[in-house]
């Protein structure tokens, strides 16, 4: 166990070395001279030129811009815009949105996608089971594009005027945790969608195993069976999937937080797009692999914990 | 994970032989997905939509193209007999931009997964076969793409590389860059567990050399996990460059895309929403057709699920 922790965390360096020098160099390796890109049409003082050139390491070849990078984020030192913002600041309470989108998403996911999946297995081959398998491949179909904008309009406005109740805010923040009700549904969408499935599959299987038939013979009451024997073995890739979702879900996120107006980290991204502030882009990008990257290593590591029967040898 | 687990009838196409030659694996599946409504109503949907993006002339009686057909008097109206679905900001149909724009899609979808199908399963089966250095090379690679997210990174290569030159062909790229590490890691899974089977080393007792190997003994039986992941990523595509034109980085002005009308249509969509919803529901039934046929397919070429 301890030895693969190790290599596990060994392997996650390179794949995390080579994803944030990968996006360095989409954003950086560009022909064209940034500080020209600045200053538009005018002529680019000299003086201010070498010493904006210093300052950024535009001297540099790109592998030692990038090692340069990698040593000032360890510091929590993400760069300076061209404009002479630190980035890091740009940064403050725009991950916290983000990170609570997610979550709220991922609270959605867990109870709707693992309810779902267990009345379809519990009810195999049953209308129920057809049913919630048939709206699994509707919500797999409904982009987050669709779905968020109809429940704009359907929950946000007409729910509002139709009936006077006006408990799910669609836009903005300004609500607290209700805030997140609907972008956090919308945005769980299709993970519900596979979560349900998994959860249906993995049942299923728990529930033919040797050891469940063994506990019903042996006349254990149902409801027994289903909580301390199958259920609880059966919740193993459940966990796993969920966690590995929590990366994911931060990363789709831009087009949910530009629907609903949240001021979360995908929106500062499609803005710093626009405005060409690629050290913002790369820090963003960069710290949401992080995350991915980390939240898929914690995961491996659960997994290992969780299932002592796999051997990682 | 459709009609065969729903239906408990396991011996269904069990006698599909005829009697001459034991069903392949490929007969199997073809008479199960000739039998699955989920897959003949999916095939049907993709069909008609494919036919709508080659020829959208016979659907629509006006040219999407044609900016003299759009009356600005008429912006943000309701439908009515002549405008199915309205009329958009600039006053333009709706109906026929709708039947244009599903040109961008299924291109978009085909053209992507036709790359990184081959891209991902060619080097699946070179990390598979030969193993060692090339495999670990490989998927090494593979891993470092696979870690970033599908639609931060397809916005980070168009917002760079596809600034000057947007349109269907970045889009591709940008979405195969990102997408072809996870037809590689299938492949290669497929190919090992192939590799060693007693037919693989009776062709090379039999002097077979590694390319003849390759393609005639392992190919056609790898090739089932791969398919069904080709055909599921089709829908994720589409959907994604939707993603893509409404976030801005995508398919540009004077070309038609769903995501693009959904974007234009935005500003103004509590107080008019048919140009916005009629462009998503599209989008929506043209995801469903490709999940449905990539379900099917999963179902029909999966023997674990049976």
């Amino acid at each position: 166990m301890g030895r693969y922790v190790v290599r596990r965390l060994l392997q996650a360096i390179p794949v995390l070395l080579g994803t944030t020098f990968l996006i360095f160099a989409i954003v950086y390796a560009l022909p064209g001279d940034p500080l020209q890109a600045l200053a538009g049409d005018r002529r680019v003082d000299p003086v201010f030129a070498a010493t904006m050139r210093e300052m950024f390491h535009l001297n540099d070849p790109l592998i030692v811009r990038y090692g340069y990078y990698i040593r000032d984020i360890f510091t929590g030192d993400f760069g300076m815009t061209f404009r002479g913002l630190p980035v890091s600041t740009i940064f403050e309470g725009k991950f916290q949105v983000t990170l609570n989108l997610a979550l709220m998403a991922l609270i959605i996911e867990a109870v709707v996608g693992i309810g779902l999946g267990l009345i379809a297995a519990l009810r195999r081959g049953r209308w129920s089971d057809t049913g919630i398998l048939a709206i699994t491949l509707i919500l797999v179909s409904i982009p987050t594009l669709v779905s968020g904008f109809v429940l704009q309009l359907v929950l946000g406005v007409q729910l509002k005027t139709s009936t006077g109740i006006d408990f799910f805010p669609v836009a903005g923040i300004a609500e607290g945790w209700r805030s997140y009700l609907i972008p956090g549904a919308v945005l769980a969408g299709t993970s519900i969608a596979y979560l349900t499935r998994l959860t249906r599959t993995s049942l299923m299987e728990t529930l033919r195993a040797d050891y469940v038939r063994t506990a019903i013979a042996k006349g254990m009451p149902r409801r027994r069976v289903l909580g301390r024997h199958a259920l609880r073995n059966s919740l193993i890739p459940l966990v796993t999937y969920l966690g590995a979702d929590l990366g994911t879900l931060m990363g789709g996120a831009v087009i949910t937080e530009t629907i609903f107006n949240l001021p979360g980290i995908g929106q500062q991204l499609f803005q710093s797009v626009y405005l060409r502030e690629n050290s913002v882009v790369v820090g963003i990008v960069t710290v949401l692999v992080l995350i991915y990257v980390l939240a898929n290593l914690i995961v491996d590591l659960l997994y290992a914990v969780l299932d002592p029967r796999i051997r990682y040898e | 994970m459709s009609n065969s687990t729903i239906t408990a009838s396991p011996p269904k196409h069990a006698k599909s032989g005829k009697g001459k030659k034991p069903a392949s694996l490929w007969s199997d599946a073809w008479y199960d997905l000739r039998h699955s409504k989920v897959f003949l109503f999916g095939a049907a949907l993709a069909l008609l939509l494919v036919i709508v993006a080659a020829f959208p002339s016979l659907f629509s009686p006006l040219d999407a193209f044609d900016k003299s057909t759009c009356d600005l008097a008429r912006a943000r109206d309701g439908l009515d007999a002549t405008h199915w679905f309205g009329s958009d900001n600039l006053g333009c149909d709706t109906y026929s931009r709708v039947i244009y724009g599903a040109r961008v899609s299924i291109i978009v979808g085909i053209v992507a997964t036709l790359v990184t199908s081959l891209v991902g399963g060619f080097l699946g089966l070179l990390a598979g076969f030969y193993g060692r250095w090339t495999d670990v090379l490989l998927s090494r690679v593979a891993e470092i793409f696979f870690a970033i997210p599908s639609i931060l990174g397809a916005l980070l290569i168009l917002a760079v590389v596809g600034r000057d030159n947007a349109g269907i062909g970045s889009v591709v790229l940008a979405l195969s860059v990102l997408a072809w590490p996870l037809v590689l890691r299938i492949m290669r899974a497929a190919v090992i567990t192939t590799k060693s089977q007693d037919f693989v080393l009776a062709a090379r007792a039999l002097g077979a050399g590694p390319i003849r190997i390759m393609i005639r003994h392992i190919l056609p039986n790898a090739l089932a996990p791969v398919i069904v992941v080709t055909t599921m990523n089709l829908g994720v595509f589409i959907a994604a460059e939707a993603g893509l034109s409404f976030l801005g980085v995508g398919i540009q002005s004077p070309d038609i895309s769903w995501g693009l009308m959904i974007a234009d249509a935005r500003n103004r969509f509590l107080e008019a929403p048919a140009p916005l919803l009629f462009p998503a529901l599209f989008l929506s039934i043209t995801v469903l057709a490709f999940v449905m046929l990539g379900d099917a397919v999963r179902d029909a070429l999966d023997p674990k699920l049976r």
